[in-house]
């Protein structure tokens, strides 16, 4: 099984990286770019896991390792396989 | 007493903390390779600066994994005490030792220069050769170093002088200028509740010797000595004439 894990930076985070780009979006003529917020991609390739399985994996390899709780927040998904 | 300072992949002031240390301040010190299990019997763990781990995923998110940092962790619980410098602070951040977290500089650039920074709770065993409120010129070069903690738990922080040094001007005002990375209340330095664990992003052990430009990064390493040993620190009180630096 394949899953997708999206980190993002929380809503009350500042994302200066974000910032930039949608200042780049707007010189370039993109005004209708409201906000732009950066994230991390990252896909896990699990062996044998069952979906009930990756429901309990996937989140608490999230919060350990992949995302900061304090700054981040994190979304997944299976992409491949069930 | 004795120092550890501890080596990462990708440390790069494993040495000139150890030559501050060892050769400026007199003090014993050891290097702790990070896959080991032993902190040797020392009084005062360094994490030094650098980019463990090459930075990859988050600053300090790796090097907190590495077996040693068990130890340190465990040590820290118990009360040693523990000075995480620049990536050492990212890591005290990750592994939990120290509240909030680091994100990049509000204008996204390394930051590479002297700043000045202001003591704020000189009671602790990392300041208290220093005075409250004395500015302190040290350099930083980080990319990192935007402090960022949720407003109740900052609140938290001033409330229990957890806040060690801001950055300031040269004539000690906390300012939105001398804010150089971003940081919420010009955060450069913290402590823990317990204040046996201090972080800051700027380098004291590249301001150990005149002739580096400033001297006034000792004022953190004698005041371990001082805490921690029965030594006297190999300490001068230096006035150093502010004209001659930016």
């Amino acid at each position: 099984m394949k899953v997708r894990i999206l980190v993002s930076f929380k809503d009350s985070v500042l994302d200066p990286q974000g910032q930039t780009v949608k200042n780049a979006l707007h010189t370039m003529g993109y005004g209708v770019v409201k906000d732009v917020r950066q994230g991390k991609v990252f896909e896990l390739e699990l062996e044998g896991a069952t979906k009930k399985e990756a429901e309990a994996l996937v989140p608490e390899i999230a919060r350990r390792v992949l995302a900061n709780p304090i700054i981040e927040k994190f979304d997944w998904q299976i992409i491949k396989g069930r | 007493m004795k120092f550890g300072v501890v080596q990462f992949p990708g440390s790069n002031c494993d040495f000139d903390t150890l030559y501050a240390l060892q050769n400026v301040m007199k003090s014993p010190t050891v290097l702790l390779w990070h896959k080991d299990h032993d902190l040797q019997g020392v009084d005062c763990v360094v994490l030094p600066g650098g980019f463990s781990y090459g930075d990859y995923l988050r600053s300090g998110a790796i090097a907190r994994f590495s077996p040693l940092m068990q130890e340190v962790k465990a040590f820290a619980r118990k009360g040693g005490h523990v000075l995480g410098i620049c990536n050492g602070f990212q890591i005290l951040l990750e592994l939990g030792l120290l509240p909030g977290a680091m994100i990049r500089n509000k204008n996204l650039k390394f930051l590479c220069r002297h700043v000045h920074i202001r003591i704020e709770n000189e009671k602790t065993a990392f300041t208290r050769a220093g005075r409250k409120g004395q500015v302190l010129r040290i350099p930083i070069a980080h990319f990192d170093g935007n402090y960022y903690a949720p407003a109740r738990v900052l609140k938290d922080m001033e409330r229990h002088g957890q806040i060690v040094f801001r950055y300031c001007d040269a004539a000690g005002n906390i300012t939105e200028e001398a804010n150089v990375n971003g940081s919420l209340g010009n955060i450069a330095g913290i402590r823990n509740r317990e204040s046996n664990v201090l972080g800051l992003m700027p380098h004291p052990e590249r301001a150990a010797e005149a002739l580096l430009g400033s001297e006034d990064g000792r004022t953190i390493f004698a005041s371990l000595i001082l805490s921690l040993g029965r030594r006297k620190p190999a300490r001068r009180p230096v006035r150093r004439e502010r004209a001659r630096h930016d």
